[in-house]
C-alpha cells in the first residue's frame, strides 16, 4: 500500500558528520559490496569490466569546494548521498503498484522488487537522486537502511548495522533511532545543530547531516610573529667559547 | 528530464484521442441523434489512437508484463488514477458504438465518456504537477495547458472526420480552431516566460545543508562514468536550443492551424474537411514538439548535487 503508514515512533536512519568525513568512499564501496552479494542483492551492473561500466550505486560521495569567507578559509567538502528515509516520501506516495512502501514499525522506506514495473515515477519524485533504475533487472532500487543486516540474527550483534556506517574509517556515520530524543544520534544531532536537506520541499528526512564545525582563522587573520631578539647568556658558555664570544664582541 | 518518447508519443496521441472522444461524448450526451458513419470513425479513431498511446507508454516500463499492478494505489497515486481513468473510458465508447450502430439512446454513455477522457488527461497532467522536485512541471498553468491541447488537438480531428465524411460542419469550427490556437498560444508562452524567468526554488547550499553564505563549486563528482540521474534527469540538449524549438511548435501547434482554419470561418461553401484534416496533422506534430520541450527543458532538483 502506497499511502503513509501511521507515523512511527522508530525512525532508523543515519546521521553524517560532513566535518569528518574525508571522502574516501569507503562507505559507497562497502554499500554496493554488501548489496551485490548480500540476501537482498543483486545489485547488478551493465558491462561492469568493459569500456563504459554502468550500475546502481544507493550511496554516492560527492566532493564540493567551498569558497572561503572573512573568518573562514576555503575548504573541501565531502558528501555521502543516499536515501534519507523521509517521513513523507513522495517516491512512495506516487507508485502506482504499491511495490514502494515505508515500513510502519521503524520507518524504512523500501522498494519490493517483484511488484515494481520500473516506470521510474518515484525517482522523479524524489529531489535527493536516492533511487536509481537498474536496466539489468529493469525495477528500481535504493538504499534498504541494510533491513537484511541490522534484524539479522546470522551474523554478530556487533555488525548488526548497516555496511556503509561499518566501513566508515573516520566514524563520520552514525546509525540508530532518530524517533527518540534520547537516542546517541538524536543527542549527536541535538549537539551540533544537524540539519534536514531541502526541509522547504516538506518530505521530513529522518536522515540528518551534521555541517563543518567552524575552522580556526586563516592566514589573512593571523597576527604577525614579531621577531624576537636573540640573547646570549655568557656565563652558561664553556671557557673556551666565552673567551671567544668577548674576542669577537670586541 | 530525459525525454522518453514512448512517453511523448503517449501523452500527444492519447490525448488527442480522449479530446476526440470528449467531443464526441459531448455531442452524444446532448441528445443529438448520431449519424452512424461519422460516429463510428470518431469512436474508431479514437481507440486506435488512445490505445497505440496506452500501448506505447508501457514500453518504457521496466517490466511491461507487470503493468496490471498499477491500478491497485488509486488512493495515492496520479499514475494508477490515470491507469483506471484510460482503461474506464473503453466502457462508454463501447456502449456509444453500440448506441450508434442499433441507434439507441446514447445520452448516459455520452456523458460517461465526456467525464472519463477529460478525467484521463486531468490525471496525466497532474502525474507530472506533483512533482515538487521538478519546478517547471508544478507552473499552474500545466493542467489546463495539458487540458486544452486535448480539446484542441482532439477538437480538430473530431471536427475534420466529421466534415469528411460528409457531415455538414458549421463555419463556426474554423473559429473555434482559431479560438483554440489563440488560448494555447497564450498559455504557452506564459508558462514557458515564468519557466525562464524563475531560478530553481531551492540552492545547492540548502541541498548540501550549507548555510547560504558559502558559495559552493562541484570538485569531484562522485563517479567517473554516467549514471543513471545523469542519464534520465540531467538532460541538457533542449535548454540549449529551447529558443528554436519553441518557435517550430507554436508555429506548428497554433499558427498552421489557424491559418489553416481560416477559409473555413470565412468561405461558406469551402470543403471543410482537407483544411480541418491537414490543420489536425500540424497540431499533433506540434504538441510532439510542444511534448519534447515540457520533459526535455524541465530541470530536476537533483541536478543541484552535480
Amino acid at each position: 500500500m502506497t499511502s503513509l503508514p501511521v507515523p512511527s515512533k522508530v525512525k532508523l536512519g543515519l546521521v553524517i558528520d560532513l566535518d569528518t568525513c574525508v571522502g574516501c568512499h569507503a562507505c559507497a564501496v562497502a554499500c554496493k559490496e554488501w548489496n551485490a552479494g548480500g540476501i537482498s542483492g543483486p545489485l547488478t551492473d551493465e558491462n561492469p569490466y568493459g569500456k563504459d561500466p554502468f550500475g546502481v550505486w544507493f550511496n554516492r560521495v560527492h566532493s564540493y569546494e567551498v569558497e572561503a569567507l572573512d573568518a573562514q578559509p576555503a575548504m573541501t567538502l565531502h558528501f555521502p548521498r543516499s536515501c534519507l528515509h523521509c517521513e513523507t516520501p513522495a517516491c512512495v506516495s506516487v507508485c502506482p503498484t504499491g511495490a514502494s512502501y515505508k515500513r510502519a514499525e521503524d520507518g524504512i522506506v523500501l522498494v519490493d522488487e517483484d511488484k515494481c514495473i520500473g516506470c521510474k515515477l518515484c525517482s522523479w519524485a524524489c529531489p535527493y537522486g536516492a533511487r536509481e533504475v537498474s536496466a539489468v533487472e529493469g525495477v528500481m532500487q535504493k538504499c534498504t537502511l541494510c533491513v537484511d543486516r541490522i534484524y539479522n540474527e546470522n551474523i554478530p550483534e556487533e555488525v548488526r548495522q548497516p555496511a556503509c556506517v561499518q566501513a566508515c574509517p573516520t566514524r563520520a556515520r552514525h546509525f540508530g533511532d532518530l524517533g527518540d530524543p534520547e537516542s546517541a544520534v538524536s543527542l549527536l544531532v541535538a549537539a551540533r545543530d544537524g540539519v534536514s536537506l531541502m526541509p522547504e520541499l516538506g518530505y521530513a528526512p529522518v536522515n540528518k547531516y551534521l555541517p563543518p564545525r567552524p575552522r580556526r582563522a586563516g592566514a589573512a587573520t593571523m597576527q604577525p610573529i614579531e621577531p624576537v631578539a636573540e640573547k646570549l647568556d655568557q656565563d652558561s658558555l664553556p671557557p673556551l667559547l666565552r673567551w671567544l664570544d668577548r674576542a669577537l664582541s670586541r | 528530464m530525459h525525454p522518453s518518447f514512448s512517453v511523448i508519443f503517449f501523452t500527444t496521441f492519447s490525448g488527442a484521442g480522449y479530446g476526440l472522444w470528449f467531443w464526441l461524448g459531448l455531442l452524444a450526451a446532448t441528445g443529438q441523434p448520431l449519424t452512424r458513419t461519422p460516429t463510428l470513425a470518431a469512436l474508431a479513431l479514437g481507440f486506435v489512437m488512445v490505445t497505440a498511446g496506452l500501448l506505447s507508454s508501457t514500453l518504457h516500463l521496466g517490466k511491461p508484463l507487470r503493468a496490471w499492478r498499477a491500478f491497485s494505489q488509486w488512493r495515492s497515486s496520479w499514475l494508477s488514477r490515470e491507469g483506471i481513468a484510460a482503461v474506464l473510458c473503453y466502457v462508454p465508447a463501447l456502449c456509444l458504438a453500440a448506441a450508434s450502430h442499433y441507434i439507441l439512446d446514447a445520452r448516459i454513455a455520452g456523458a460517461l465518456l465526456a467525464i472519463f477522457s477529460l478525467a484521463t488527461v486531468a490525471c496525466t497532467a497532474m502525474i507530472y504537477a506533483s512533482l515538487k522536485p521538478i519546478p517547471a512541471w508544478r507552473h499552474p498553468l500545466v493542467l489546463p495547458v495539458y487540458l486544452v491541447f486535448a480539446l484542441f488537438t482532439g477538437g480538430l480531428l473530431f471536427a475534420a472526420v466529421f466534415a469528411l465524411s460528409g457531415w455538414p460542419v458549421t463555419n463556426m469550427a474554423g473559429f473555434a480552431v482559431m479560438l483554440g490556437a489563440a488560448v494555447l498560444w497564450r498559455f504557452k508562452r506564459r508558462a514557458w516566460r515564468d519557466i525562464d524567468s524563475r531560478p530553481l526554488p531551492v540552492t545547492r547550499n540548502a541541498a548540501l545543508g550549507l548555510p547560504e553564505d558559502r558559495r559552493v563549486s562541484v570538485f569531484e563528482r562522485p563517479h567517473t562514468e554516467a549514471n543513471y540521474l545523469l542519464r534520465e534527469m540531467g538532460f541538457v540538449l533542449a535548454r540549449k536550443h529551447s529558443k528554436r524549438l519553441r518557435v517550430i511548435a507554436t508555429t506548428l501547434f497554433a499558427l498552421v492551424p489557424a491559418l489553416l482554419a481560416l477559409p473555413v470561418y470565412l468561405l461558406v461553401h469551402v470543403d471543410a474537411g482537407p483544411w480541418l484534416l491537414a490543420a489536425s496533422i500540424a497540431a499533433l506534430a506540434g504538441t510532439l514538439v510542444e511534448r519534447w520541450l515540457f520533459f526535455a527543458e524541465a530541470k530536476h532538483l537533483v541536478s543541484l548535487y552535480y
